[in-house]
């Protein structure tokens, strides 16, 4: 009796809880289906109101929607893939082949990881002006493929470390050349692994908001930068930013949904799991 | 295949790695090190004449330092006092037996996949707006006053904001950890009679300690370097108000063009956030281990 009654407490103050966290999303969904009287009439309905789809219209024929939707997927999923194929080599050389150095090595890829992005801002916007990078998809996966860099190595190696370095072993004794090792024993074993590493570096550089926003323009600027133009006067039209934010989020938050185990284990460097 | 090709093999695989990371790390740093001893500002064209120390001096007796300096801490503190006291409540809580638990987990985890500026933007706009947000209309509600939150707590209301894109991060990780604890222990604990406090500072904290670390280690670097949050909400003020290291050097560079400050101010926050960085490499070195 009393464990259904604990039971019943517990659900309602954790779907309480848990309905307020997730209320400012549901509100920005709904939102983005009223028309822009209604998004700030004072008193608010939550789900009787007349439903439009005119706001995702408007946002997708009067502003370049597709254009910087394009450049987020260009920039994430570009500078992911590079930055994997950069990663792995390093990876699985910390992995098979540690030596004393090895940890401290993982600790100063961490370290770049803390240097400050103001730091480095001068350089790069003037390096990025004088190549003619800045408000480039090239300049910014270049950018984003580095500072992601350190996080892929150290996913990657958390995942390798795990692989039993036995059946590296009889492969060779069976035989096998150092490719067929790699790809017919390691990759299998690795896969899933560095998919989920892939995963959770899009979902990052999907949402980056400094050097996106520093070093675009109209040309290049992914979804952070474009939404960040709502900022003024735009941003007073509550359902077309609804409209444009709902469209932005959405493939990352199932994405990230998905992945939530990997996420856990990839951004506590290993040290949850 | 010998030991030692696979020991060279191994080094060469590291190569690209280390090397690309050496020189994003090194050429920009020094390059700043080297502004930052310059006379230089973009508007002002003509010699960048050395001049020293000046450029810290200017930029360290800066009353905007001073503010933002502490602004940088109130916000990083703050933000790292409620997610991880507001985490850790939260993943007692979905530890425990709930209906419908991994859809909680879902609705507790969204905000960490919603970009910087949509969070910031949805909240100003949608919640906080004095006169058309949800928050004034509730105020009107109930006979209040509507807060006009950007100018009366700026500060504070940046720090909700972020608390709510982190307050996820750090229960997903704690309540990962909290389920890993042996529930033989605690039921063990329970035999001895202790009770729940006694469970939660002897068993539940020493094994979360761990977790924690990883928490305040990932959100500290994160949370440093906030920026989108603040230009697209408060541009930093009123005044200096919610401007933190990172706002001042983006608004000195990009916005003033003084190169010379900027790049003072640059090589100051490397400097912080390499002693925060150097406590917290000990902390975790030692969490990590094994």
């Amino acid at each position: 009796m009393q464990k259904t009654q604990s039971k019943i407490i517990y659900s309602v103050l954790a779907w309480s809880i848990a309905f307020l966290i997730f209320f400012p999303i549901l509100w920005t969904v709904l939102t983005s289906f009223k028309t822009e009287a209604e998004a700030i009439s004072s008193s608010p309905s939550l789900f009787m109101f007349d439903w439009t789809l005119v706001n995702y219209e408007d946002v997708l024929s009067r502003s370049p929607y597709f254009l910087h939707f394009t450049n987020s997927i260009i920039i994430a999923v570009g500078s992911s893939l590079i930055g994997l194929l950069i990663a792995i080599p390093a990876a699985w050389s910390m992995a098979f082949a540690q030596t004393d150095k090895t940890k401290h090595l993982l600790m100063w890829m961490l370290s770049t990881k803390m240097l400050p992005p103001v730091g480095v801002l001068i350089p790069i916007y003037l390096i990025f002006r004088d190549f003619g990078l800045l408000d480039t998809r090239l300049g910014l996966v270049i950018v984003m493929t580095l500072i992601n860099l350190p996080i892929i190595v150290w996913m990657l190696f958390t995942y390798f470390k795990e692989i039993p370095k036995d059946i590296l072993e009889s492969a060779r004794v069976d035989g096998a050349s150092l490719g067929q090792e790699i790809v017919y024993v390691l990759m299998p074993i690795a896969l899933p692994g560095i998919a989920s590493t892939l995963l959770l570096n899009i979902i990052l550089a999907w949402n980056e908001a400094f050097w996106t926003l520093i070093l675009t323009a109209a040309d290049s600027a992914p979804l952070t930068a474009f939404i960040a133009s709502y900022s003024s006067p735009e941003g007073l039209f509550y359902a077309k930013l609804s409209a444009a934010s709902a469209m932005a989020i959405a493939p990352i938050l199932v994405m990230g949904w998905f992945s939530q185990k990997q996420l856990v284990r990839g951004l506590s460097f290993g040290a949850v799991k | 295949m010998s030991s030692l090709h696979s020991r060279s093999l191994a080094r060469v695989a590291l190569l690209p790695a280390v090397s690309l990371l050496l020189i994003w790390m090194l050429v920009p740093l020094c390059m700043t090190l080297y502004y930052s001893v310059l006379d230089f500002n973009l508007l002002i064209p003509g010699e960048n004449d050395y001049i020293g120390w000046l450029n810290y001096e200017f930029f360290l007796t800066d009353p905007a330092f001073t503010e933002s300096f502490f602004n940088t801490i109130l916000l990083v503190g703050g933000v790292l006092l409620i997610t991880i006291g507001g985490g850790i409540g939260l993943a007692i809580l979905l530890d425990q037996a709930i209906w419908g638990q991994n859809y909680v987990r879902l609705l507790v985890l969204a905000p960490f996949f919603v970009m910087p500026t949509v969070s910031a933007l949805v909240w100003k706009n949608m919640f906080m707006n004095p006169v058309n947000g949800l928050f004034a209309h509730l105020a009107i509600f109930f006979g209040a006053e509507p807060v006009d939150f950007f100018s009366q707590f700026p500060l504070l209301s940046v720090i909700v904001i972020v608390s709510w894109q982190w307050l996820p991060f750090a229960t997903l990780i704690l309540l990962t950890a909290i389920q890993s604890l042996d529930r033989e222990q605690l039921e063990a604990a329970e035999l001895d009679s202790a009770g729940p406090w006694s469970k939660f500072v002897y068993l539940v904290v020493p094994h979360l300690s761990r977790a924690i670390t990883a928490v305040v280690l990932i959100e500290t670097i994160f949370l440093l370097s906030i920026f989108a949050e603040i230009l697209v909400t408060t541009s930093g003020g009123p005044g200096y108000a919610s401007t933190n290291i990172t706002y001042l050097i983006y608004t000195q560079s990009l916005l003033q063009f003084d190169v010379g400050m900027a790049s003072a101010g640059g090589i100051v926050a490397v400097i912080i956030a390499n002693l925060v960085a150097i406590v917290l490499m000990r902390l975790i070195g030692k969490n990590l281990e094994g």
